[in-house]
């Protein structure tokens, strides 16, 4: 295996992130802070306790997803779109790299990049709300598991993107309203009974659902069946990268 | 010299234009082959099939006996590749961006290698530069120190001077000679037949998505070779009667030189017309003949096809 190939093109995507860090980092910080000012002081100050847990930390699981996932999908999918844009991804193809190796260091970059913001946005929370975690394993592995899948979400799109329109529009139309739905800012037992169903055909609710478990030990839905969900997305993930580097889609002519 | 690049058969299909149609080659170990033809004739498509880029829909491809498709790895290995396009990171550093090219490779950096090769590219003062801020001719060199940087036997330019000055255009080919001399199999599309004709050892014309011809460049060029003889007349002629029973021969300039095409020495063919214009009283002042270029014979070649 050329493991150092999927060393290179990891490191080359890194360094991207690091000439770019004070976009990619303190944005989300700025966001973030924004959310807790509006949501968790102005808001939240009107709601009462969501299962036990202030509104201002009841929402921290959620914007950590919310950032992770969205950032998962940009950045691997810009890693990929632009050398195609460019061009320079005739060198990746012509070099004795597998989809393997390629898929390792473009999406192991994207993902790695993400869960730095997540954790960022993680200890900017607790400028604004204290809380325990009750289960920090759980919690890192859904933060690895998610920036992992979604990644691979992002480098699917990157490849089948032709334009920059193609390249932003799945995760604007599709993935933000779904993040937003699925319960990052509220319980969906707080949603009508209508709504609550609607809520559980939306496969990110049970991704935030499982990550507000590893912080509070409660969720509306069972931990297993959130683990069941990405795993399966992930799954689905790599199966369509697996197709797309057997087929050549989008990449070799 | 063995046969390093053995292409068997190879057809590539575009919805319904065939790029490539039932290309055979052999490209020898160590040499200089360059691959001429007209735009579309299917050059670049046969480098993307034998690199990796794009997948033949047909026919086999093998490098040093390891298939291109089933073992890419061994193959892939082998080639470095300069496009014809100025494909680049524009963000990212000089030194880094042939770093990466090493890297991908499966070769850890070596940053004596990688500074010998910007060294002889004259790129080594922009090593540290983002490529954005590079000239065009430089982005050229930048390219083929990036396909240079793992080493490669086998080394693809897709027309390497394509847009550059003179000065550069001839560092590149001191280059392509240093490489060649260090053992490196060179395959060379070029649109500038002096280029060939000044590099190659053996040359192919493809045309329409098929090779025409293969052959080394001096038999080429003897075989294909013919002479032009240019004889200024001391006055304007119209269309004289000898003129009528020689095809070789045409009247250019107004009627003020002759014009002889594929004049035979061995026959005494030019001593006869000299003479058929002294008996006509035909006085002239000069004579001068030519040996026809790469050139001559490749587009003779593509346009009898």
């Amino acid at each position: 295996m050329n493991i150092q190939a999927a060393i290179t093109i990891y490191k080359f995507e890194m360094a991207r992130f690091r000439r770019t860090i004070f976009q990619s980092l303190v944005a989300p910080i700025i966001t973030t802070s924004l959310y807790f000012v509006v949501f968790g002081a102005a808001i939240g100050s009107k709601i009462e306790t969501i299962n036990g847990v202030s509104y201002g930390s009841f929402i921290v699981p959620g914007l950590i997803m919310l950032y992770l996932m969205t950032e998962s999908i940009n950045n691997a999918a810009f890693g990929i779109y632009f050398p195609k844009f460019v061009g320079s991804i005739f060198e990746v193809l012509s070099a004795p790299v597998s989809s393997l190796e390629a898929t390792i260091g473009y999406v192991g970059a994207a993902a790695s990049k993400s869960t730095i913001i997540g954790l960022m946005i993680f200890l900017t929370s607790n400028l604004f709300v204290t809380h325990d975690i009750k289960y920090p394993l759980v919690m890192a592995i859904f933060i690895i598991l998610t920036a992992i899948t979604f990644s691979l979400f992002g480098f699917i799109i990157g490849i089948w993107a032709q334009n920059w329109e193609k390249l932003s529009i799945i995760p604007t139309l599709l993935v933000t309203p779904l993040v937003f739905l699925g319960g990052s800012f509220y319980s969906i037992d707080m949603l009508p009974d209508f709504w609550q169903k609607v809520s559980l055909l939306n496969p990110v609710f049970y991704l935030i659902s499982g990550f507000r478990w590893s912080f509070f030990g409660t969720s509306e839905i069972p931990i297993a069946l959130s683990i069941v969900a990405i795993l399966s997305f992930m799954a689905i993930c790599l199966a369509v990268i697996a197709i797309i580097f057997k087929t050549g889609y989008r990449l070799r002519t | 010299m063995k046969s390093q690049i053995s292409i068997e058969n190879v057809s590539k299909v575009f919805g319904r234009h065939k790029a490539l149609n039932n290309v055979s080659l052999e490209i020898k170990e160590g040499e200089i082959f360059a691959l001429l033809g007209p735009n579309g004739a299917g050059k670049t498509t046969l480098i993307s099939a034998i690199c990796g880029l794009c997948r033949q829909s047909s026919g086999n491809i093998k490098v040093n006996n390891f298939d291109t498709l089933t073992h890419y790895k061994e193959t892939r290995n082998q080639i470095g590749l300069v496009p014809q396009e100025l494909p680049l990171d524009g963000f990212e550093s000089v030194y880094n961006s042939c770093q990466f090219s090493r890297g991908l490779f499966g070769l850890k950096d070596s940053r004596d290698h990688i500074e010998k090769i910007l060294k002889t590219l004259s790129l080594f003062d922009k090593r540290d530069e983002q490529i954005f801020g590079l000239s065009g001719g430089m982005k050229r060199r930048l390219l083929i120190a990036k396909a240079l940087a793992h080493e490669p036997k086998i080394l693809f330019l897709d027309e390497p001077t394509a847009g550059v000055d003179v000065s550069l255009r001839r560092d590149i080919w001191r280059l392509i000679e240093d490489q060649k001399k260090m053992g490196v199999t060179i395959i060379l599309t070029t649109h500038y037949i002096e280029e060939a004709e000044q590099l190659a050892d053996r040359v192919g014309i493809i045309n329409s998505g098929e090779i025409i011809l293969v052959k080394e460049k001096t038999a080429l060029m003897s075989e294909f070779s013919k002479k032009t003889t240019f004889i200024r007349l001391s006055k304007k002629l119209k269309n004289p009667s000898f003129m009528k029973k020689n095809k070789k021969i045409s009247l250019t300039e107004n009627g003020m030189t002759l014009k002889l095409v594929g004049i035979n020495n061995k026959s005494n063919e030019l001593q006869s017309i000299v003479n058929m214009l002294s008996q006509n009283g035909i006085a002239f002042t000069e004579i001068n003949t030519v040996d026809n270029s790469l050139e001559d014979i490749f587009l003779d070649l593509v346009e009898t096809q």
